[in-house]
């Protein structure tokens, strides 16, 4: 009985209200985040991500109210992430109702946040997210395949290798990594199989894979061909193309050990 | 009815809070590191999260080792995961902590347990999500929940089987690259290794037959 692959629907959260880009860039409304989060909880998520995509400080408060919200009604892992840049950051979230904090930009600025963080809250609590991006300007003539990390809601590019990256934020204390390809995400053309095993392979913490899902056996090969514990989806859930519930089906059909 | 959630100001008691609010809510939940408060309450839950050090330390800042060991006397209470693993007699984090000794035996880190080798699986650590567990003995606490039910875990430190010599103690079990400790207890303790708070109907369900249970 090993344990279950999870599926997490992810809800990109702008100002209080789920929307879904492509690309990082055009936004559709997909509703409430409270009712959006209770839908997929009845369905049997595993886990529910939130990512808030506002730019500006001000409004996050608005974001500690929706997860303060769903967290009293949603008995499940909550992680949440977006704009965190100080311990303080951390503990209003965690203290909000989340689980699990999701830390991308601040980082790559300052990896030392991520020693701090899982040594003050427990490594169990800080996810690190990493936006990939497949690159030649980091090919070492090996033949291996590069991606180079972004931030800013993959806007900046940094020069930095993800599959390194994310080694070097395992032993730093990341609890677990969020691996978005922003090659997929939002194109519903599949995750990026070949960085999801590579950061796999290369790290001891459970990776999530994030980016392209369009359907449901893209679930199924992110986990067995790109080797994720947990496979992340936005827009198949939030338009009504597929339930949580047939998605798990559809991996279990598959032989993918899932909690039903 | 009174039950106080044991606060050492880690990690996220709210869940906890919560999740027992919403199977009992005419209880009187309250978050607390009050020793008083803790003493009067009718039932405990010692919660726990992150390294094992750092929780005892904290419960020695607090001042609260006395009423902890007098409710584990006492009354019907809860332990989750660190507040779990601080039962047996030692564990291995942080350099080596010894526990509250209830239970025999000692935790260690996972890897202590897994095959190593080109071979062997690769299991990450912590093992982090859903996973069955086997309901070895009965116990009110079990009630209403199907055997090899999901639980959600966290950890990297786990109560192995077999150096724990207690075997009538042991009322769950699950399966990580080995089998450890998923639920253990003696007369009005008991304690889980995965969050009941996070573990949706069925972890709902064995926090309200906590709420209900009278200890025996």
């Amino acid at each position: 009985m090993p344990l279950a692959k999870r599926i997490i629907p992810c809800l990109d959260v702008d100002n209080g209200r789920v929307v879904k880009g492509v690309n990082f860039v055009g936004i559709r409304d997909a509703g409430d985040p409270v009712e959006v989060a209770k839908r997929y909880n009845q369905q049997g998520a595993d886990e529910i991500t939130f990512l808030d995509i506002t730019a500006t400080s001000d409004k996050r408060d608005t974001l500690l109210h929706v997860v303060e919200e769903v967290a009293s009604e949603v008995f499940i892992p909550l992680t949440v992430g977006g704009g965190v840049r100080e311990l303080q950051d951390v503990h209003n979230l965690l203290n909000a109702g989340a689980d699990k904090i999701s830390v991308n930009s601040t980082a790559v600025f300052k990896p030392e946040f991520i020693r701090e963080a899982s040594s003050h809250f427990g490594s169990q609590c800080i996810v690190v997210a990493i936006d990939a991006k497949q690159t030649q300007w980091l090919d070492k003539g090996d033949g291996q395949d590069r991606w180079e990390i972004f931030t800013h809601g993959g806007r900046k590019a940094t020069g930095i290798d993800a599959v390194e990256w994310a080694i070097k934020m395992a032993d730093y204390g990341a609890g677990e990594i969020l691996l978005t390809s922003m090659d997929g995400d939002g194109t519903k053309a599949g995750y990026d199989l070949k960085l999801t095993k590579a950061v796999s392979d290369a790290t001891l913490v459970p990776i999530i894979a994030s980016g392209g899902v369009g359907n449901l056996e893209h679930l199924v090969e992110g986990v067995k061909l790109g080797g994720a514990d947990a496979v992340l989806a936005a827009s198949i859930f939030h338009f009504g193309e597929y339930t949580v519930q047939q998605a798990k089906q559809a991996m279990r059909d598959a032989g993918v050990e899932i909690r039903l | 009815m009174q039950i106080a959630v044991i606060d050492l100001g880690i990690g996220n008691l709210r869940s906890v809070e919560q999740a027992l609010n919403a199977v009992a809510p005419n209880a009187n939940v309250l978050v607390t590191s009050d020793a008083a408060a803790i003493d009067q309450a009718d039932r405990v839950v010692m919660p726990g999260q992150g390294a094992v050090g750092t929780w005892f330390n904290a419960l020695s800042e607090r001042g609260l080792e006395q009423v902890v060991r007098d409710s584990l006397d006492s009354k019907p209470m809860l332990g989750i995961c660190v507040g779990m693993q601080a039962l047996f007699g030692h564990c291995e984090e942080d350099g080596g902590v010894d526990g509250l000794g209830l239970f025999s035996g000692e935790v260690r880190h996972f890897s202590n347990f897994h095959q190593q080798g080109p071979a062997a699986p690769r299991l990450k650590i912590p093992q982090m999500g859903w996973n069955q567990v086997s309901q070895r003995l009965d116990h009110a606490l079990w009630q209403g929940i199907d055997d090899q039910s999901h639980f959600y875990f966290v950890h990297s430190f786990c109560a192995n089987l077999n150096l724990n010599a207690e075997q009538d103690c042991i009322y769950g079990e699950a399966n990580y690259g080995h089998q450890f400790i998923a639920a253990v207890g003696r007369e009005n303790v008991f304690a889980v290794q995965f969050h009941p708070e996070k573990s949706h109907n069925d972890g709902l369900q064995l926090l309200k037959n906590f709420t209900q249970w009278n200890g025996k």
